[in-house]
């Protein structure tokens, strides 16, 4: 069935939404949202299949492997929730759209690299950081902590300088 | 009954990632065109929606703490720790303005559709195991310039929790009046229908290519 997407909200009534779910799991769990702790996880997971013996000795991963099974956590579920969450939203708004998406100036193959070169940076500096924009900027900056803002800083100012150095990327 | 509750199960873990996943998705955020054109300035859902989201659960937070319904620091509130969390922003920045996701953008681009969303994602657990990998000799550097323990805005500036929301209040009012006027001269933002329809193939305006499943 193909049919015209339904309009994005607009962003005031997608932030006081977003707020208000960030408000509502501050109230039911005591921390906020986050999405890298899932990442980061699923990669200890996924690393203690390959090479168990080198995953359980590592200064990072072992611990989450010591506590026992490293998914087995609060954040999987979030983790979830999201994507049935998301899945639910573009369904119901006819917003699914499987491609890959990218800029009208580059082929598929080079989104790909592209996807994925991002995709190591950003799950690189997630572990720096100590989380992510859901994490440190969004739920860090709602209880006002510094740190959320350092971060917040740092993602805007990288995100131009790169957008500019790669304006072919997207435009 | 005392809140926060404090509890991690699995229904409590579903229906933060429900709403989360969902106000997302309505903002647009499963579009790697959209959420990257904030970098080109044409488009400033970025900006707008995640200033709105602080705002409202800072003043949430607030108003249940004056209220006596959440004790004190009854939240979790991260810590500083300078270098490490400056360029760990630099690189999801950077990674984003290249890559077109961050971590819970992605997810969102899985469940709409986007196959470059999944190979973000296996680019994250990538990057994700050569940071523990590397973790050791970066130690120094992961714990240097720590800040105060769960140091707050109100904290470091020296005024009311109050003065500083107004302060974020007004530079939000700023921020999105300045960005509604370079959206307007860009052409953007960008709509559903565009980012629905893949690069290189004009909008149908009768019917979209979005795909109902």
């Amino acid at each position: 069935m193909i049919e015209k997407p339904q309009p994005f909200w607009s962003p005031v009534a997608a932030g006081v939404a977003l707020g208000l779910a960030l408000l509502l799991t501050f109230v039911i769990t005591g921390n906020g949202l986050g999405a890298s702790g899932f990442i980061t996880r699923f990669a200890a997971q996924t690393s203690a299949w390959v090479a168990p013996e080198a995953t359980a000795t590592n200064a990072y991963f072992g611990p989450f492997i010591q506590a026992g099974k490293p998914l087995a956590s609060w954040i999987t579920w979030e983790a979830i929730g999201v994507l049935i969450g998301a899945y639910l939203g573009s369904r119901n708004a006819g917003r699914i759209s499987v491609q890959v998406e990218r800029g009208p100036s580059i082929g598929r193959g080079e989104r790909l690299i592209y996807a994925l070169i991002g995709g190591v940076l950003v799950g690189f500096g997630a572990r720096l950081a100590r989380g992510c924009t859901s994490g440190l900027g969004l739920s860090g900056g709602a209880t006002l902590a510094v740190a959320g803002f350092v971060f917040l800083i740092g993602f805007f100012a990288a995100g131009f300088l790169v957008s500019a150095v790669f304006r072919r990327a997207w435009q | 009954m005392s809140f926060p509750l404090y509890d991690y199960g699995i229904a409590s873990g579903l229906i933060s990632g429900v709403l989360f996943g969902y106000a997302l998705e309505g903002a647009g955020f499963g579009s790697p065109r959209k959420l990257t054109a904030q970098f080109s300035l044409r488009d400033f859902a970025v900006f707008k929606v995640m200033f709105t989201a602080v705002l409202v659960c800072a003043v949430g937070l607030y108003l249940l703490r004056s209220g006596g319904i959440i004790a004190e620091n009854a939240v979790y509130v991260p810590t500083l720790f300078f270098w490490a969390i400056l360029v760990g922003g630099l690189l999801i920045g950077g990674g984003f303005a290249l890559g077109g996701y961050c971590p819970g953008t992605s997810l969102v681009g899985i469940s709409s559709g986007r196959i470059d969303a999944v190979v973000f994602t296996i680019g994250m657990i990538g990057g994700t195991t050569a940071f523990a990998f590397v973790y050791e000799p970066l130690q120094n550097f992961y714990f240097a310039a720590k800040g105060p323990d769960a140091q707050r805005l109100p904290d470091l500036l020296g005024i009311p929790e109050w003065a500083v929301l107004v302060i974020l209040g007004v530079l939000a009012l700023a921020g999105f009046a300045v960005g509604s006027l370079l959206e307007r001269a860009r052409g953007g933002p960008l709509t559903a229908e565009e980012v629905c329809t893949p690069a290189g193939e004009e909008p149908l305006s009768a019917s979209g290519h979005a795909m109902k499943i």
